[in-house]
């Protein structure tokens, strides 16, 4: 094999999302050489899309929210079964992160005296989400692309050189770990545009690769969320948690059929928009589950006057988190109550005054505008669930980001155990700032730990991650040669319709053995042309990353015989405590399929369970859990 | 279902390429990707595209259409001439790589040449405080989703390559717009003076304002009136204005 091109680096980060950006930023001010990795161009990651907002506890728009507000509703929306230190490190760090962004830049929307304004959101006690109007994401994004940029600049100043020690390799796609015994030592991958190959050789790498919705139909992930990172980590003997959760939003666009999935933000709630049924009727009222009963209106005057009277009133039930809101349209969908193109109706027309809802709601305005011919200041969205985002990932320790693989770190939607069993809106953006901050501080401190004993590359397993790399292309073009965007649809067909949002056990087994079907029709991939920017060979490539990540799902969700959070079993319809404290734990031997363990959870520490009610903690843990039991 | 319509995408790479016919079919709502992503899946495999969030906010899909310069994802197939062919070619302004995608590392360079915000000294974190009317003139600047279309479509630079050392481009003159009516930009008191490098250092001069760039900005940013003259009516001040000089000459 001719010689691959290699770099050497002291941290690599794989993914130039939010997380990435923000290890690559915290790894580089420790004086570590850093190299940042993406799939796509600079500045186009995942995160652009997000909509509404960063959760942080600043206390800008009510001076009683705190971490601990924060923290609880966090607990609560992931059904207690949250890594409590995950979320007590983001409710803690999250303001000084989105503060942090005011010094590279960034310019949030202000309240009157001057500070970042903050927008209610579904699961959150008070208004805490920092924002810019509904396209936070891409001032994330550009903020950090931005700094990554003045970093370049002091170093252009110091040495001359805008990489000297901090590189963007975009449109290079890695499709290997490699490892030196049991430690991470390098990465291998192609540069999309020429179809070389490439190695970086480095002691720490960071996965901050996003999620895995491109394994479902109905998503409104983009093509690079292929689940890159989960596979890697399995790939290399790291464990995946968590893996049965799923949140599918409750709105994505219904209709036209080719914008099916598309994300409708959660702020249209949040400013005011309420669900209706094809009755007229806001049906949301009628879905408030016990656990919540005592924090949600239970009529439409009370829920309307909580916009202008928070403290006397509860929240309007289409606030509720995503997963019951999801569950809910679904159901009315089910019972015949949809939409004309099978969702149900967001209306935002009649609730605030046009000029509003273009200054709020622009990108929604232009969304629908443009790809749907629908005016929202006149008339309603018609909206339905889409999967969105994996609360499962990559077993981390919370304060360094470590995965159980010496030299492995992982952040951001690619972690797992943070969010529980689902993830509340606006805690995305924040768990990228905070925990990418720690993976870039726990790889730099790796490094430092290591001295000049370095893992060292495998020659043969660069030669083997090459050869399955062209496997494709050397395929011979025989009878049962298979089309990787047809594979790509069937795969994703059978996630949605057997895994999707509502489960049960035959199905999943169903799911189970079509997917092993469909690995075996894998192995015949065969792709045409040549490998310069090849958009079938690549996606030929992730397919083998979309088919494990897939059946760790399937797996897990069988395993789990409740239903929390993003896991909604139709036969075993109720959250069962015994099942919070375990972990469904995924690994992957060699070549072989997933392997599941459970774990108990850590106990939650007592001063943190005291942060809750006798009465609430209750109804999500056994009796022999009790705080008095923890401590 | 769908009606068929006919496609002549360019295919090719550096050393050249032609438009190659296609008839492929065309559903109710359908953008112009949608049928490019139809194409690869059953007609041309390997058929070059960039494209991420298919919702018009990554702005990676840039492309032209009947020659002009669009998204893929947010151009509706409803809105072209029905009778017509559909023609999607690479932008052009910036060199081929293969198909419809072109190495726009240009704009990455200039983005690099835009010296950064300046953080106010003396302001902690957490104590930024700036007014909502402050901060919407840069917000209207920071919507820009790098698609890269103004850079495509702005004649300085679309058939002179040899402009491109000296010249930004919209997007980079607009960033340096957003950097200098940033409320806490402390770019003066560290002695930098924005306009001055918009001017000097990335070709502002060259702009004739044609408005071509706010035309076919998708985010409907307007460019040119609320960023590039704006910017250039103040360069003519400082460099013209008997007052401002009689100012500075008092203050040397």
């Amino acid at each position: 094999m001719s010689e691959i091109e290699r770099h050497d680096y002291d941290v690599v980060v794989i993914g130039a999302g939010g997380a990435g950006l923000r290890a690559a930023i915290e790894a580089r001010e420790l004086g570590k050489r850093t190299a940042v990795i993406c799939k796509s161009l600079f500045g186009k990651a995942h995160t652009v899309m997000a909509e509404g907002g960063i959760a942080a506890s600043m206390g800008n728009a009510n001076p009683r929210d705190s971490w601990q507000v924060h923290f609880r509703d966090t607990m609560r929306g992931g059904k207690f079964l949250n890594n409590w230190r995950m979320a007590e490190l983001h409710a803690k760090e999250a303001p000084q992160r989105v503060w942090e962004l005011e010094t590279y830049g960034a310019l949030f929307d202000r309240t009157k005296d001057g500070k970042i304004s903050q927008r209610n959101f579904g699961g959150h006690e008070y208004p805490r989400l920092a924002h810019v109007g509904d396209r936070t994401g891409l001032e994330l994004i550009r903020t950090l692309q931005q700094k990554i940029v003045s970093l370049q600049q002091d170093d252009f100043v110091q040495h001359g050189d805008y990489e000297a020690n901090l590189k963007v390799f975009a449109e290079c796609t890695i499709t290997e770990l490699l490892t030196d015994g049991d430690t991470v030592a390098g990465a291998f991958g192609y540069w999309r545009e020429t179809g070389r190959f490439v190695r970086f050789d480095a002691p720490a790498m960071v996965l901050a690769t996003g999620g895995i919705g491109k394994a479902f139909k109905v998503t409104s992930n983009s093509w690079e969320y292929t689940g890159d990172g989960h596979a890697l980590a399995l790939r290399c003997g790291a464990s995946l948690i968590n893996m049965e959760f799923v949140q599918f939003h409750p709105t994505g666009m219904v209709w036209p059929p080719s914008v099916k999935g598309i994300l409708v933000t959660e702020s249209v709630r949040g400013d005011g928009g309420v669900l209706r049924n094809s009755e007229n009727k806001r049906f949301m009222f009628g879905y408030i589950p016990e656990v919540f009963k005592n924090q949600y209106a239970t009529s439409e005057q009370e829920a309307d006057r909580w916009y202008d009277d928070p403290e006397h009133n509860r929240r309007p039930p289409e606030l509720l988190p995503r997963d019951e809101v999801a569950r809910a349209i679904n159901s009315e969908v089910k019972a015949g109550r949809g939409s004309p193109h099978g969702g149900v109706l967001l209306d935002v027309s009649t609730r605030l005054p046009a000029a509003v809802i273009m200054k709020r709601l622009p990108s929604m305005y232009h969304q629908f505008k443009e790809l749907a011919d629908v005016d929202i200041t006149a008339e309603s969205m018609e909206v339905g669930p889409t999967c969105h985002y994996v609360m499962g990932g990559v077993q981390v320790d919370p304060d360094t980001a470590a995965a159980s693989v010496r030299g492995l770190f992982a952040a951001g939607e690619v972690a797992g155990g943070m969010h529980g069993s689902n993830r509340l809106g606006g805690n995305s953006l924040s768990d990228l700032l905070v925990f990418g901050r720690r993976a870039g501080l726990g790889a730099a401190t790796y490094v430092d730990s290591l001295g000049t004993r370095r893992p060292s590359v495998r020659e043969a397993d660069v030669d083997a991650a090459a050869q399955r790399a062209i496997s494709p292309f050397r395929a011979e073009r025989s009878a049962d040669a298979e089309n990787p965007y047809l594979l790509h649809q069937d795969l994703q067909q059978v996630m949605n319709d057997l895994v999707g949002i509502i489960r049960k056990a035959d199905e999943i087994q169903l799911a189970l053995k079509k997917l092993d079907e469909l690995r075996q029709r894998a192995e015949h991939l065969v792709v045409e042309g040549h490998r310069q920017f090849n958009p079938g060979w690549h996606l030929a490539l992730d397919l083998r990353n979309m088919l494990a990540v897939s059946e760790c799902v399937a797996r897990a969700a069988l395993e789990r015989t409740e239903s929390r959070g993003g896991h909604t079993r139709d036969d075993y319809p109720v959250m069962d405590a015994e099942w919070r404290h375990l972990l469904l734990v995924c690994t992957q031997r060699t070549n072989s399929s997933v392997r599941i363990e459970r774990k108990e959870q850590v106990p939650m520490r007592a001063d943190l369970s005291e942060l809750f009610e006798l009465d609430e903690l209750k109804k999500y843990f056994t009796a022999d859990e009790f705080p008095g039991g923890t401590d | 279902m769908g009606k068929q319509r006919h496609f002549r995408v360019w295919r090719g790479d550096t050393g050249g390429g032609d438009l190659v016919d296609f008839d492929v079919e065309v559903n109710e709502g359908e953008v112009v990707l949608d049928v490019i992503h139809r194409l690869q899946a059953t007609q041309a495999p390997d058929l070059a595209v960039r494209w991420n969030c298919k919702a018009g906010k990554c702005g990676s899909c840039s492309a032209e259409i009947n020659g002009r310069p669009r998204l893929l994802c947010m151009t509706r197939m409803s809105t072209l001439p029905p009778q017509l062919p559909v023609t999607v070619t690479p932008m052009r302004t910036f060199p081929v790589i293969r198909d419809l995608v072109t190495d726009v590392s240009y704009n990455y360079r200039k983005a690099r040449e835009v010296r950064s915000f300046m953080p106010p000294k003396g302001v902690e974190p957490g104590e930024y405080r700036m007014q909502q009317v402050d901060v919407e003139r840069s917000q209207e600047f920071r919507k820009c989703i790098e698609c890269f279309l103004c850079q495509n479509t702005c004649h300085v630079i679309r058939d002179h390559e040899e402009n491109k050392e000296n010249f930004s481009g919209p997007r980079f003159l607009m960033r340096i717009a957003e950097l200098d009516m940033h409320p806490l930009d402390a770019a003066d008191e560290e002695g930098v003076d924005r306009k001055r490098d918009a001017q000097d250092e990335h070709g502002l001069g060259f702009c004739n304002i044609t408005k071509c760039c706010t035309e076919v900005c998708p985010e409907h940013i307007k460019i040119t009136d609320n960023a590039l003259i704006p910017m250039k009516e103040r360069v003519v001040d400082l460099r013209f204005d008997p007052l401002i000089r009689l100012f500075r000459r008092n203050q040397r």
